[in-house]
């Protein structure tokens, strides 16, 4: 108390003497100078003895801990006929583990305050632990068995299928949601996981058994396939001690990753209309095969989207919203995954607009082929750089940054070099790869909405065959939900 | 990397297992003009925070013109004196800047994000819309923001599932005179109704200096950054205070029970009460409540509805806290198959049990720790909406301590597993409620108990 009030007498001896200054000019923006250094400190890497690789970076600011158990499998790995499996797996490693039930699992961990979540994706698992430092070691010892020793219970598989089939339902109501699975089937089929909802269908939620998720887990859940991330107010000596005791005794494993269907570029245009009467919006996605993360134009890809849509000054949005105010924002955005993941440029318009927006999409992706400003690609470069130090400002964002690094096997000069390598990022990159990626006349258009109100307008524009598409086309019928209980 | 990893150990110290001391030291001063200045330091990433707080909301709104708050924030963001239409963004994008703002009923916030070079510029810019943005404003602009804001109506509330309960909602929870009564969001009606000199007359009376805080955190030099506040908002007029809100009280005498149809495929139940005030009695003991009825699997809403009978897909519990009054409510969705009146049944069940015996103390520590960790999560960022530049107004705005963290947080330790049943009995009492059940399009036999059928506007 005694130091704030010193604190604020000395605010007003500043103040009396600033009074004097002179009025500012603002005629020109104040220039900004140099920006300040940034680097990442160094990451502390260590191995286990069964080979186990840990990633350390200690933040001593605010005493929490973030640990990340990072596994190379994951939707791409479901078996045919099973999809959803290595997202149910996910999900029901906290369903129980080691010698307590779900419910004690739960008990416990948020008697400590901690967080744990087990997640999927396409190519990749991960069980995140987030903890003040204090509880670290009992928070530890709960990470451990959900990852090491889950027990899968078959009365909370039925309980976890049920909420799933509810969620299919519940999608039917949803138009974004719609939208995106529209694109993505249209994009990549069914027969790629890209091109299917992670949690499955309805039709193979029901086969999965808990032999199958125990199974998954075994197969994939092995040191070799793994990495754990720490970042927090740990020191390395501390967290090797911990982290030994916890996972040391971890064996590795071999698995086999199915074949996936090769990806084909989308050839022609293809207008996907989905029927949701009486909608106030459109819901808009416009999309293409992108590219892979590992493309050596990364960078320029980044810096590219940036001036399309990426953000609010983007080209997008300052026509569809500020110029014209169909919406309340557009964007576009490239999926980079491990293979070629989606690019989309997405917007929720008004109805009564929607032909019209979708004649300035288009004008936008063949505009940023044909052109594009020094100042516009400076900006672009600009906003992605110089912003990048406050993707490093808790614990749980640095972790996640650092999956990142070690899932791509991205260089150990990944984090410091970032920022120069999109500052060298110049005008003739930015085309070039526009005209590489993105392609007006092989795309395809999603539109979820009021088809009776839309469809004429669009047809006029003469962009396309119109497949006309209900929510059962997109979703297959409503799950059946027998009343149990 | 010293700037990223040691510096200061300006953050908590761990006295004892179970009293984490929180702190985050600031100095505030008063500009001549009357505009409020709150500085903190933290060196963690070399980024500035600039955040500010107009204490005007739409409960400062006219009947007729309500959204307007909201709609003004939007124009805020369209150019100034001395900032051309679009540049806004665009300098401070060129800087690797980020910014945005917000509308509750009692406040609007507005956040710029910048490396710290580019700290200067942000006062420029922050300080050219407060002293100059009627030379810059033109019907078209408002013509423009609008649309935009008509386009966030429909998809935030019209074309969101369930969208529109929470309208619904405050429109009977509160008398039509009081300004909770309608969305902060407004009616298109009313955002139809919006003029050019509607904008003009709310910046003269609500975007002065003396109605507003301004707080910087991150990698500053306190004493220069006092400074260049004072060279880029010293010289704007103060303005007249603003008077507090005139509110009527709020109190509902009776249980009100309404029905409406939506495209949904699965029927929800919405019970809402009128609640204490942001800080005052009984906020932090409903916060717990919350907790203990709907956070985590052995909460006991969701142990109950959700885990055992499996009668529901969700169900959450909140303190809405806001200046005037809060609202508490609980929501959860039928599973296909089941009414909600069973749902309602089983929540009822959970009230009057709470309100006869209080929770277990490992039900109440559970809950406490959950909100003592909380609060160390708050304290990692300094930016953007919740960062740390935003709360030190938050509670700079709501108890006159920017830094109230640890005052927060003993509140919610301080909570006795019979305090939490007193509240619960007092507020949550089923003759002075509000029953909403939103039912799928042409099946209103699935409301509970019933209902008198609404319409949204």
């Amino acid at each position: 108390m005694k130091s704030r009030l010193g604190l604020i007498a000395f605010g007003i001896a500043m103040l009396a003497q600033a009074v004097v200054a002179q009025a500012p000019d603002r005629s020109t923006p104040p220039g900004t100078g140099a920006a300040p250094d940034f680097s990442v400190p160094a990451i502390q890497k260590f191995t286990l003895p069964n080979g186990l690789p840990v990633y350390l970076i200690e933040k001593h600011q605010v005493p929490l801990v973030q640990v990340n158990l990072l596994v190379r499998a994951g939707s791409a790995m479901d078996p045919g006929g099973k999809s959803g499996l290595a997202s149910m797996t996910a999900a029901m490693m906290m369903e129980g583990a080691g010698k307590r039930d779900a419910l004690a699992l739960a008990d416990d961990i948020d008697y400590l305050g901690a967080q744990i979540t087990s997640t999927s994706g396409q190519h990749s698992m991960a069980v995140r632990l987030h903890t003040p430092v204090e509880r670290l070691d009992p928070a530890l010892a709960l990470f451990a068995d959900i990852v090491l020793k889950p027990t899968f219970p078959a009365a909370e598989l039925a309980r976890r299928k049920t909420e799933r089939l509810t969620a299919l339902l519940q999608w039917r109501d949803e138009a974004r949601t719609l939208a995106s699975i529209t694109l993505n089937r249209t994009l990549y089929g069914e027969k790629h996981p890209y091109g299917i909802p992670s949690i499955g269908s309805e039709q193979t939620l029901r086969t999965l058994m808990r032999e199958d998720c125990a199974q998954f887990h075994a197969t994939w859940f092995r040191p070799n396939y793994a990495a754990l991330i720490v970042v927090g107010d740990v020191t390395l000596k501390e967290i090797r001690q911990k982290l030994s005791a916890g996972f040391g005794s971890w064996k590795a494993g071999k698995g086999a990753a199915p074949t996936l269907s090769s990806i084909k570029q989308v050839t022609g245009r293809e207008i996907v209309l989905v029927d949701k009467p009486g909608a106030p919006q459109t819901e808009i996605r416009i999309g293409r095969i992108g590219v892979p993360r590992a493309t050596p134009d990364y960078y320029a890809l980044v810096v590219m989207n940036t001036v399309l849509g990426g953000a609010f000054s983007s080209r997008l949005n300052i026509n569809l919203r500020e110029e014209h105010g169909y919406t309340y924002g557009a964007s576009s955005a490239f999926d980079f995954r491990l293979l070629r993941g989606p690019f989309l440029a997405a917007s929720a318009v008004q109805t009564a607009v929607t032909e019209k927006a979708l004649v300035e999409f288009m004008k936008e992706l063949r505009g940023i082929r044909e052109s594009v400003s020094e100042e516009e690609v400076a900006r672009a470069r600009n906003y992605v750089a110089l912003a990048y130090p406050s993707d490093f400002q808790t614990v749980a964002q640095i972790a996640g940054q650092i999956e990142e690094m070690v899932f791509y096997q991205l260089p150990d000069s990944y984090f410091n070099d970032y920022v120069r390598n999109i500052l060298s990022v110049t005008k003739e990159n930015v085309l070039r790869v526009a005209r590489e990626t993105i392609d007006p006349d092989n795309l395809v258009v999603v539109l979820v909405g009021d088809r009776k109100v839309l469809e004429q307008p669009v047809k006029s524009l003469d962009l396309g065959p119109i497949v006309d598409k209900t929510i059962d086309d997109v979703l297959g019928p409503a799950p059946v939900l027998e009343n149990k209980k | 990397m010293q700037r990223f990893l040691l510096l200061f150990l300006l953050l908590p110290i761990s006295v004892a297992a179970e009293e984490t001391k929180l702190s985050v030291p600031y100095s505030i001063t008063t500009l001549s003009n009357g505009l409020t200045l709150i500085l903190h330091e933290d060196h963690t990433t070399p980024t500035i925070a600039v955040n500010i707080w107009y204490h005007v909301g739409s409960a400062n709104e006219k009947p007729g013109r309500t959204g307007f708050a909201h709609l003004f924030e939007h124009l805020m963001f369209e150019g100034s004196g001395h900032v051309p239409e679009g540049k806004f963004d665009e300098l401070l994008q060129a800087a690797g800047g980020e910014n945005n703002g917000s509308t509750t009923t009692d406040r609007t916030n507005y956040w710029i994000n910048v490396p710290s070079n580019a700290l200067e510029l942000a006062l420029f810019l922050e300080s050219d819309r407060m002293g100059y943005l009627p030379e810059a404003m033109t019907k078209e602009k408002v013509d423009g923001q609008r649309d935009v804001v008509k386009n966030e109506r429909r998809q935030s509330y019209e074309n969101r599932p369930y969208g529109m309960a929470v309208v619904i909602l405050d429109e009977n929870l509160f008398p039509p005179a009081h300004p909770y009564h309608w969305p902060t969001i407004g009616s298109m009606q009313d955002l139809s109704a919006a003029s050019y000199e509607d904008v003009l007359e709310f910046f003269k009376k609500y975007y002065v200096p003396r109605n507003a805080s301004l707080s910087i955190a991150g990698d500053i030099k306190p004493d220069s950054v006092r400074a260049l506040v004072e060279r880029w908002f010293g010289k704007i007029p103060g303005g007249a205070k603003v008077p507090p809100v005139d509110a009527p009280p709020a109190f509902l005498t009776e249980e009100k029970r309404l029905m409406m149809e939506d495209k949904v495929s699965l029927p929800r139940l919405y019970m809402a009460w009128l609640s204490p005030r942001m800080f005052a009695p009984g906020d932090a003991e409903l916060d717990l409540l919350s907790n203990i009825l709907a956070g985590g699997k052995n909460s006991r809403l969701y142990k109950r509805l959700v885990y055992d009978l499996q009668i529901a897909q969700d169900v959450s519990a909140y303190q809405s806290s806001s200046a005037l009054s809060s609202t508490y409510m609980i929501t959860a969705t039928a599973r296909t198959g089941k009414t909600l009146g069973e749902i309602e049944h089983v929540i009822q069940e959970e009230l009057d049990r709470i309100t006869k015996e209080p929770p277990t103390r490992r039900e109440v520590d559970r809950a406490a720790n959950q909100f003592a960790a909380s609060f160390l999560n708050r304290l990692e960022s300094v930016g953007g909406f919740g960062g740390k530049a935003d709360q030190l107004n938050a509670y700079y705005d709501m108890t006159g301590n920017p830094d109230y963290f640890n005052e927060d947080l003993a509140r919610y330790r301080a909570i006795d597993p019979q305090d939490v049943s007193t509240y619960a009995a007092t507020i949550l009492r089923n003759d002075a409620r509000v029953v909403l059940s939103i039912v799928p399009t042409g099946k209103k036999d699935l409301a509970s108990g019933s209902a008198t059928e609404v319409k949204p506007q």
